[in-house]
């Protein structure tokens, strides 16, 4: 219910955003589409913990600025990497395992492997991502990484 | 607006476009597909990242600061995802990756 109503809020002030128009039809005509939409979503049932994982909301924040912080420094080191005349580069596949035990967790830290310049997650499972680094050192870096600790922290489940 | 704003705000605008240029640059140097999808994640992160800051510092506090917002977050979620999905559609048609010597791609 709690996430019913946040899905609906949620959807609601995307339109009245995207709109920009404040005459009483159309914020009727917003309420009503919010409404159909979390009601098809409550029939399909897709909005649980994770597909509207209102339990990470607060925990995200923290991890964003960290992860935005990362991208930088590693698109730094990728576009060093790119202008070296020699192109220094040295592609490596690593596997490792992950320690998020959700599925929103795990796409979590798959997404932000591969949003990190230098590195690609090319599998993804609970057992085992499989990484493309785009040198040895990138690649050994994602490995029981401090990006993972943080994600098992957001994720909430310890 | 005040020229401070102005300035920091085409400092930005010039660094993105600056940063897709060495994407784009990188795209074409890296020897096989799997690297160049790196080269190409600079231009969509820190790229893109830095012209919408740019272009949010024009649009001040307004609707059109939302809307960029959300395209910013909408590339945040979506590009990862797409680029996933190419890599992982690549290595399972058997496109094999160009790896550093002594590195082998069957090791578990």
């Amino acid at each position: 219910m709690l996430q019913l109503t946040s899905l609906g809020i949620v959807l609601y002030v995307f339109w009245i955003l995207l709109s920009g128009y404040f005459e009483p039809f159309l914020l009727a005509a917003g309420a009503g589409s919010a409404l159909a939409v979390v009601l098809l979503s409550r029939r399909m049932h897709i909005v649980d913990r994770e597909g509207h994982p209102i339990q990470m909301i607060a925990a995200v924040f923290w991890y964003w600025p960290w992860l935005l912080k990362e991208i930088a420094k590693s698109a730094w080191d990728v576009s060093r990497i790119i202008l070296d005349p020699r192109l220094p580069i040295s592609p490596v596949l690593v596997r490792f395992k992950p320690s998020q035990k959700s599925q929103v967790g795990l796409a979590t830290h798959a997404n932000s492997i591969t949003l990190t310049p230098g590195t690609i997650t090319v599998e993804a499972s609970q057992n085992e991502f499989l990484v493309h680094g785009l040198t040895r050192s990138s690649g050994a870096g994602v490995i029981d990484s401090e990006m993972d600790r943080r994600i098992s922290k957001v994720e909430g489940y310890r | 607006m005040s020229v401070a704003l102005e300035i920091l705000s085409w400092i930005c605008i010039a660094a993105g476009g600056a940063f897709c240029v060495i994407g784009a640059f990188g795209l074409i140097r890296m020897p096989d597909f799997y690297t160049r999808v790196h080269a190409a994640s600079i231009t969509d992160t820190v790229g893109v990242g830095l012209l919408l800051l740019g272009m949010l510092l024009q649009a001040g506090l307004s609707l059109i600061a939302v809307k960029l917002v959300m395209i910013g977050l909408l590339f945040l979620f979506a590009n990862p995802t797409a680029t996933h999905a190419l890599v992982k559609a690549a290595l399972s048609r058997g496109l094999a990756p160009l790896l550093a010597p002594g590195e082998d791609s069957s090791k578990r």
